[in-house]
């Protein structure tokens, strides 16, 4: 399945605004919002080591924070 | 009844002395969401709720303590040689009159723990939906912990929990799927 797991959307920006506005504003949608039931037999993370070190077993399951590019 | 192995479940270091940032990770030991709360919960729950997900209720209940000993551990080592100055000026001078360097189940911006954080209904759609919006709360909270934090070792530690969340969020997601699964309905694989 294909999915993005940060979400991007723009808010209205007012003229009069104080802060310096922040034009895109981003959150998270982890895997686990899009898997269903687990499939059995999912593939898995090749060492101990490297599944220790995504808290997982599963690349299915796996998440970064902050996202590749900036979050906002 | 429990057995204790004793190590962490993911190591902790620590790079800086920064009192700061343990007054916010304070928000993961006994705030609304923390893991305290999380671990007290399920292992409440886990008595009236149906038999097949009792074991998942226990299991994820457990793992939040050791996720609760993490916590403790960060915050025990960001503040352990701060002087008395060190704290006032992290905003930690009144935990520190109240408490001196030890620990207490408060939230950030220093409200005591209460069981009013946790519910258990008693009815289990409702139990398990309430899971897994704490869950997704805990993930959020651990975001934004990071995103404060300038810790690099810290945060690898900090984002093994984070996926640690939504690992839990799947598997309540799971349960709930179980739980509303139609009965001698035929299955096909």
């Amino acid at each position: 399945m294909n999915f993005t797991q940060t979400k991007y959307y723009y808010p209205y920006i007012s003229p009069f605004d104080p802060c310096k506005p922040i034009r895109v504003k981003s959150y998270s949608t982890p895997p686990n919002l899009y898997l269903g039931f687990q499939p059995p037999h999912s593939p898995q993370f090749k060492t101990a080591r490297e599944a220790l070190f995504h808290g997982t077993l599963w690349p299915s399951l796996a998440s970064t924070y902050p996202p590749k590019g900036e979050r906002e | 009844m429990w057995y204790y192995e004793k190590k962490l479940q993911y190591p902790v270091k620590v790079s800086t002395c920064n009192p700061t940032l343990a007054k916010y990770l304070i928000e993961q030991y006994g705030g609304a969401d923390g893991e305290l709360s999380a671990a007290l919960r399920y292992l409440n729950q886990r008595y009236t709720i149906p038999n097949k997900v009792v074991g998942l209720l226990n299991d994820i209940g457990t793992e939040e303590f050791a996720h609760l000993e993490m916590i403790a551990t960060m915050i025990y080592k960001l503040t352990k040689d701060a002087k008395p100055e060190e704290l006032v000026e992290a905003g930690l001078g009144a935990h520190f009159v109240n408490h001196d360097h030890a620990l207490f189940y408060q939230n950030a911006a220093g409200n005591s723990w209460t069981a009013n954080y946790i519910q258990a209904k008693g009815d289990p759609i409702a139990d398990i939906y309430e899971d897994i919006a704490a869950e997704e709360k805990a993930r959020a909270t651990y975001q934004w912990i990071i995103d404060v934090s300038d810790d690099p070792m810290l945060n690898d530690s900090l984002k093994f929990l984070r996926e640690r969340e939504i690992v839990h969020s799947q598997r309540f997601r799971e349960a709930a799927e179980i739980l509303k699964e139609e009965r001698d309905r035929k299955k096909v694989f």
